[in-house]
């Protein structure tokens, strides 16, 4: 008879574990070097996110999601942290934002360029493209064994596969967000004499804002995700609570945990949702493009809705 | 009128290398045979013109003929595969990107079928597109914008955004956008054709009344022939690529040359397209008369001054009172009218009143010829010099 096992003889596993060593040994500068920001970033998050007293965070995260998602997910905020806080997890639940909110700016710097890269240049595209199939089809938790390889345990090297696992989205949706850009209006930039650089700014990006948003929503999901995931290489936050609740068999604990990590998604989505989706709009908002002139000119978006 | 845009020779392929596809269109092969052997699609077949500054000049065809790939040619939205576009003199096939760039934005500018205005910019932002792109200061393109939108009529609606206006306006804003730049060419591939007829009907006089003062050099693109004897100074026609005809309208209508050509030309309305001098009798010179010089016609004879000016007609019946010495002033009691030879067929069977003379004037109001009904009738029913298969005579 023949047991599938007989044909197991691809050492794979063992060429994978000496390629991950030997990439540990001899690029250990470039790991650190990847580790600096990340670190000092997350660091700086989670301090400012902890030391700000709770009422004052409940008021401006609810002021927040008020100008970008509207009166609605304010008021499920201010909610959802009230009863974060009243489960007791509080300061667990603003470490994990911690870790979404760096994950989250570290995933744009390095996604929509990638995104943009990709759109414009088919070679690129073809390059990332399988590269990005792999790693959205690949479990997440798989990723954590190169990650503990390189980067070694705990929250930082966590904060690593969050990020890893988080930016396939961003790019996908902002390449397919400046390709879907309606073909006659980019000739028409051609037309009128538009160089690479104005048909990417005055044309392009603008008119994909919509898409990247939409890109924005699922990689802030994945990064929740992933950040309760990395509490099994020793990332804190969220994650530990409820992988101390199961080490312990306490339900309980797990479960307040679990609660708590489902508010804050859909605090998360409802918030990046309502901006993709406002900014879908064509209106006179969407002209000062979004995020940034959202939160700091509410007024303009007054001035819409009538 | 000078050249403003010649094209010489200028091939188009699509699908691969040129190279084997021209040598075979220069043998004489069709745009089929040329698929069939090579796989490659002509897009333009040899294609030389003479475009003349401000006049519209307009490219016509049936779908594939190869129409929008000459126009974007023109601004080498297409790359051409051979050939020269000349701008002033200037072939623009040889300019490298910069140049290309810079033409784009002060010479070249184009109205698209589908308006492609930036849907996330209000009408003026719109209008200011090509000006912001020239790095130009805001309160320039501002001011530039607004009296543009003025000039096609949408000065108060600069700060709407473009969802907020009608197909028609949309375009009057596509072509504000163009005008801005003042680009002297203007590339309109089928600028009114998603516009619905009225509305079409509108824009197509606006565009006339535009063109009056601003006198630019118009390339515009239409498979519609109505629309092209509208607004056309000249016509090319356009099969497989090829310029199959190019002319004046009238000619065009009057002989077109080919099957292909006479199935456009065939449901005109004649009378809006001929002009009163196709149908006229030239006037023979004028005979002194009693002393005075007189242009004879059919029923008479008209009395002119030494510029040539009509000083009135002179009944057949009083030619010879005239000859025999009488004083003119009485024996012009006959009415007459008098057209500019210019004016349209339609225009002239107005004029006519029973038995009255029509003179035909130029354009400094000298007699050159007059014009009967029988004329104007016979014109309206003429059919094409070109011979023509017999299902299709039936004009
Ligand atoms: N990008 C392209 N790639 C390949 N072939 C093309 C391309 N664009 C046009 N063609 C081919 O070139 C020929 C001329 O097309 P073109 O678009 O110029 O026609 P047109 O006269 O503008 O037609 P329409 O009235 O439908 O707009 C057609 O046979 C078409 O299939
Ligand atoms: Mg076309």
């Amino acid at each position: 008879m023949f047991d599938a096992n007989d044909l197991a003889v691809l050492p794979v596993a063992r060429w994978i574990q000496a390629g991950v060593e030997w990439l540990s040994y001899n690029f250990r500068p470039v790991f650190i070097a990847i580790k600096w920001p990340i670190e000092n970033g997350l660091a700086l998050t989670d301090a400012a996110l902890q030391s700000v007293p709770f009422p004052i965070t409940v008021l401006l995260f609810s002021a927040v999601a008020w100008k970008l998602a509207g009166r609605s997910t304010a008021l499920f905020t201010a909610v959802s942290l009230v009863v974060i806080a009243a489960l007791g997890v509080w300061s667990e639940a603003m470490t994990t934002l911690a870790l979404i909110a760096t994950a989250i700016v570290v995933c744009a710097v390095i996604g929509i360029p990638v995104g943009i890269w990709s759109a414009r240049n088919d070679r690129v595209w073809n390059v990332v493209r399988p590269i990005l199939d792999i790693m959205q089809t690949t479990p997440t938790f798989v990723y954590l064994i190169p990650v503990v390889m390189l980067f070694g345990v705990g929250t930082v090297p966590g904060e690593v596969a969050v990020i890893v696992t988080a930016v396939p989205p961003l790019i996908r949706f902002t390449n397919i967000g400046i390709r879907q850009v309606d073909k006659e209006i980019v000739e028409a930039g051609h037309a009128f004499g538009a160089d690479s650089r104005q048909l990417l700014w005055e044309i392009q990006l603008p008119l994909a804002v919509p898409t990247i948003l939409g890109g924005l929503n699922q990689t802030v999901l994945t990064a929740m995700v992933m950040s309760v995931v990395i509490a099994m290489i020793g990332a804190e936050g969220l994650g530990l609570v409820v992988m101390q609740g199961l080490g312990r068999l306490d339900v309980g604990h797990a479960a307040i945990g679990g609660i708590a990590i489902v508010l804050l998604a859909m605090i998360l989505d409802r918030v990046t949702q309502g901006m993709a989706s406002r900014s879908g709009r064509p209106n006179r908002a969407a002209v000062k493009a979004g995020f940034w002139a959202r939160l700091f000119f509410p007024h303009k978006l007054e001035e819409i809705k009538t | 009128m000078s050249e403003r845009l010649k094209i010489d020779n200028l091939y188009k392929i699509y699908g691969g290398s040129p190279e084997p596809a021209i040598s075979r269109l220069r043998n004489g092969a069709t745009k089929d045979r040329v698929l069939a052997e090579t796989g490659l699609v002509v897009g333009l077949n040899n294609v030389s013109l003479s475009i003349e500054s401000g006049s519209i000049y307009m490219i016509m065809g049936l779908s594939g003929s190869g129409k929008s790939t000459l126009a974007r040619c023109v601004n080498r939205l297409n790359e051409p595969s051979a050939g020269k576009i000349l701008l002033d003199g200037r072939d623009l096939v040889a300019l490298d990107e910069q140049a290309l760039r810079e033409v784009r934005r002060t010479r070249v500018s184009m109205v698209f079928q589908h308006f492609a205005l930036l849907p996330n910019r209000t009408v003026r932002e719109n209008v200011e597109f090509g000006l912001k792109l020239r790095r130009i200061a805001p309160a320039v393109r501002r001011r530039k914008a607004e009296e543009i939108l003025a000039v096609v009529g949408l000065a108060a609606w600069g700060e709407r955004m473009p969802h907020e206006l009608s197909g028609g306006m949309r375009q009057r804003v596509g072509l504000a956008r163009a005008l801005a730049t003042d680009a002297d060419v203007l590339i309109m591939d089928e600028a009114f054709s998603a516009l619905d007829p009225l509305i079409r009907a509108e824009m197509q006089d606006e565009l006339l009344r535009l063109q009056r003062t601003l006198q630019k050099t118009i390339l515009f693109i239409t498979h519609d022939f109505q629309e092209a004897l509208k607004l056309g100074t000249r016509i090319a026609i356009m099969a497989d690529g090829e310029v199959v005809r190019e002319g004046e309208p009238q000619d065009i209508v009057l002989d077109p040359q080919s099957d292909y050509v006479a199935e456009f030309t065939r449901d005109v309305d004649r009378s809006r397209v001929f002009d009163v001098r196709s149908a006229m009798s030239a006037a023979a010179a004028a005979d002194l008369i009693g002393g005075h010089r007189v242009v004879l016609c059919a029923n008479g004879g008209f009395a002119i001054d030494g510029d040539g000016r009509v000083k009135g007609h002179i009944a057949r019946a009083r030619i010879d009172d005239l000859r025999a010495g009488a004083d003119i002033a009485p024996l012009m009691a006959s009415s007459f009218s008098a057209i500019s030879a210019d004016a349209k067929l339609l225009d002239v069977s107005r004029v006519f009143t029973a038995g009255q003379p029509v003179a035909v004037l130029d354009g400094d109001d000298c007699i050159i010829g007059t014009v009967s009904p029988e004329a104007v009738l016979r014109q309206l029913s003429s059919s094409p010099a070109a011979p023509k298969s017999k299902e299709k005579v039936h004009v």
